[in-house]
């Protein structure tokens, strides 16, 4: 009987060398004709031991990890360590980097989210959308390096504040792109939301209910997507984010379908944030000033000997943080990004763990994908949004 | 040029006689007319490819091409000679005859057809009376070549994508056969070029408009274009049936593809848009080879617009859509066009 079987069912091997594969996942399908039976994902070939590093990495030094962990929203995954650092400090950057924080969140959500339609309709088949999308991300991407010099791993956010402020024009800069972003969605919506194929490819695919979601640890659209409406940003609001009014999209079958609405309502939402942020923001310090724990001005380098002093020793030691442990969570993109750090003071962490949203909604491919076709599986894979820098760390 | 032509058949019968010569004739003729047509027909191929990635650079805003020649216009001689100089590999375990004979299976059958097309009343390489039953006959024979591809490559990915093609490919065949029937009811003829001037009152496209969307459907469908691109579906099975093809062994399918391409477009504006007629006798002025072209040239350019705005089927959704919706809507319309010359009393 079993001999049977295995006659029956064949199994391909989906990546890690595959147009579909979003990087380096592997999944093992055995197909009976074209009906997926089994999925089974295989996670490492992108394993880098990241937070083995971090333990010996002075904190200032870990930012870049950060960047390259999930590399499609850099900065948001700096978000994560950079509060979880300042919470086992005890400080809070001043208002205007908490501004400036949050509109390189939520452009780094848009930056992420065009990057999700772009894959997704890439493997859906439509390849206009790709580009489409890449149009508008080469903005931000100058915004990014407008900003921090690098387009994609900015290392910009800093404990007690961002990197430095906002280089002249660039705030009108974003104000222009925030004006137009709604028609470029629009657009997207045009070629997308109500395509009959679209829909027929991406309706009742990978349904994941609100049981389910919740059980598998979902986070982010995915469990938005699903009809819980858990956002980190409301929950358990962070930098500037309760100054603000945004709205949580939220899905109702937990389809691929829904989760890509919700993902373009949270493009919209992102525009909305970022509106108001530059609307609030007044000038003032980026940085926290003391300087212990953030590098002194430059202008007070060359005449005073303490400021001196302190560039040394912050540049070469790094800073001290007392001893204690903290989580500290965001909303990153792809869901709840979490770092739990364990301190037994001194300039460097002991351990650093990091909860990466991908991790278990990569899980939930082999449930979702079972029953469907493996034209599905493209669908889903894109739908969950994987990106193996994080999943692997 | 008859000066040309006696003088050529004075020295022929000289040298061979009045046996031989004749055959000969006959023979060396044919192979002009054909080089003569294929050319064309292979130039027309690799600058098709050209304004693909042209058009659909354009309206993906991009600029596509344009490194190669004045506004990329040596791009399709470029990737020619790149082909060619590439390394011919072959995949473990390959059938290797049978793997070499797949690209020109499907080649080989799509310039075939071109014998029929009639580009004028005049200028036809073989003005068979039979030409559309021709045409069914040989396209069908393309799947041959995209079914022994898959096998013989010994790969997974390669095999799934001959057998979604498999499918695809007769039951559109299926679509596109009863959607010739209305046509050649109302022609009355099989001869393409008695089809064509069946049209002289009246374009057929008029009284059989479902017809004619189910065709290009079909045809899109039976070309494997976008959306119906499954067996060569990139994101699940990264080439299909020619993942394991390489140098000039893979252009060979994209030649037999783009030629088929252009093929259904001048089959789609012989039988639907009147061919070489004006669309009103004041533009008779306009050679009919002109007129052709055009028609031809917005067909061929509707595929590539479909490509650059669709997302892509799913297997089961794209049989669905051959047999429970194309199917049973040309059977209907095969009654009604009956039906309507009955009353009418065209027959």
């Amino acid at each position: 009987m079993t001999e049977q079987r295995e006659f029956q069912t064949y199994t391909v091997n989906f990546g890690p060398q595959h147009p579909a594969a979003h990087g380096v996942l592997r999944l093992l399908l055995d197909l009976d004709g074209e009906v997926v039976e089994r999925a089974d994902p295989h996670i490492g070939f992108l394993h880098r031991g990241t937070e083995k590093l971090l333990e010996h990495k002075t904190y200032l030094q870990g930012v870049p990890y950060f960047d390259r962990l999930d590399y499609m929203s850099m900065i948001a995954e700096e978000h994560s360590w950079v509060l979880a650092v300042e919470r086992l400090l005890g400080i809070t950057p001043p208002e205007r980097a908490q501004y400036i924080r949050v509109i390189f969140a939520e452009l780094t959500r848009m930056l992420n989210h065009l990057l999700f339609l772009a894959a997704h309709g890439l493997d859906v088949g439509a390849m206009t959308m790709f580009i489409y999308a890449f149009r508008e991300r080469e903005e931000i991407m100058d915004m990014y390096e407008a900003v921090s010099g690098a387009r994609m791993h900015a290392a910009y956010f800093r404990p007690g504040g961002v990197g430095r402020d906002l280089p002249e024009g660039l705030a009108e800069r974003i104000q222009g792109f925030t004006d137009s972003f709604p028609g470029k969605i629009d657009e997207y919506e045009t070629l997308l939301t109500n395509n009959r194929i679209w829909k027929q490819r991406l309706v009742d695919i990978g349904v994941v209910s609100k049981a389910e979601a919740l059980d598998m640890g979902f986070s982010g659209p995915m469990l938005r997507g699903s009809g819980v409406a858990w956002d980190l940003r409301k929950a358990e609001p962070y930098d500037a984010y309760d100054r603000v009014d945004f709205d949580i999209p939220v899905g109702k079958n937990g389809d691929c379908y829904d989760r890509y609405l919700v993902r373009v309502d949270e493009l919209r939402q992102s525009n909305r944030i970022i509106q108001q942020c530059l609307q609030q923001m007044k000038p003032g310090p980026v940085r926290h000033e003391d300087f212990k724990i953030s590098p002194p001005y430059r202008k007070d380098m060359k005449q005073d000997m303490e400021s001196m002093i302190h560039h040394f020793k912050l540049f070469s030691e790094g800073f001290q943080v007392p001893a204690g442990e903290v989580y500290a969570a965001t909303e990153s993109p792809k869901g709840e990004l979490g770092v739990y750090i364990i301190s037994h003071g001194g300039n460097k962490p002991y351990r650093v763990k990091i909860r990466a949203a991908g991790f278990n909604h990569l899980q939930a491919v082999k449930r979702m994908a079972k029953g469907h076709m493996l034209a599905d599986v493209t669908t889903l894979v894109g739908s969950v949004d994987i990106v193996f820098g994080e999943i692997d760390r | 040029m008859t000066e040309l032509h006696q003088f050529i058949q004075n020295h022929g019968l000289a040298l061979l006689g009045p046996q031989w010569w004749p055959l000969v004739w006959a023979f060396v003729w044919t192979l002009v007319k054909i080089i003569l047509l294929i050319t064309p027909v292979m130039i027309g191929v690799s600058y098709y490819t050209l304004a693909e990635r042209k058009v659909i650079g354009a309206m993906q805003v991009r600029l596509g091409p344009n490194r190669a020649g004045f506004y990329g216009i040596l791009q399709p001689f470029a990737d020619a000679i790149k082909l060619f100089c590439k390394e011919t590999l072959i995949p473990q375990g390959a059938k290797k005859a049978v793997f070499f004979l797949a690209p020109s299976l499907t080649l080989v059958p799509a310039l075939l057809m071109w014998a029929v097309v009639p580009f004028s009343p005049e200028l036809i390489l073989a003005d068979v009376n039979v030409a559309l039953l021709y045409v069914l006959g040989v396209s069908s024979l393309g799947v041959y070549g995209i079914l022994v591809s898959g096998w013989s490559s010994n790969s997974r990915y390669a095999f799934l994508g001959s057998m979604r093609s498999a499918g695809q490919m007769i039951s559109y065949e299926v679509c596109m056969g009863f959607t010739l029937v209305p046509v050649i009811m109302l022609s009355g003829s099989l001869s393409l070029k008695d089809v064509v001037e069946s049209q002289r009152d009246m374009w057929n496209i008029i009284p059989l408009l479902p017809m004619f969307v189910i065709y290009f459907i079909s045809v899109v469908a039976e070309t494997n274009r976008s959306p119906f691109d499954l067996p060569e579906a990139e994101a699940e099975l990264v080439a299909g049936y020619f993942t394991d093809y390489s140098a000039m062994s893979f252009g060979l399918f994209f030649l037999g593809e783009y030629a088929n391409m252009i093929l259904v477009s001048f089959l789609g504006s012989l039988m639907f848009l009147g061919g070489w007629l004006p669309p009103i006798g004041l533009l008779s002025f306009i050679p009919g080879l002109i007129w052709l072209l055009l028609k031809a040239g917005f067909l061929m350019f509707v595929f590539l617009w479909i490509r650059a705005t669709f997302p892509r089927y799913r297997y089961d959704q794209l049989m669905r859509l051959g047999w429970k919706v194309f199917l049973p809507i040309s059977l209907v319309w095969i009654f009604l066009t009956g039906l309507g010359m009955h009353l009418f009393g065209k027959a």
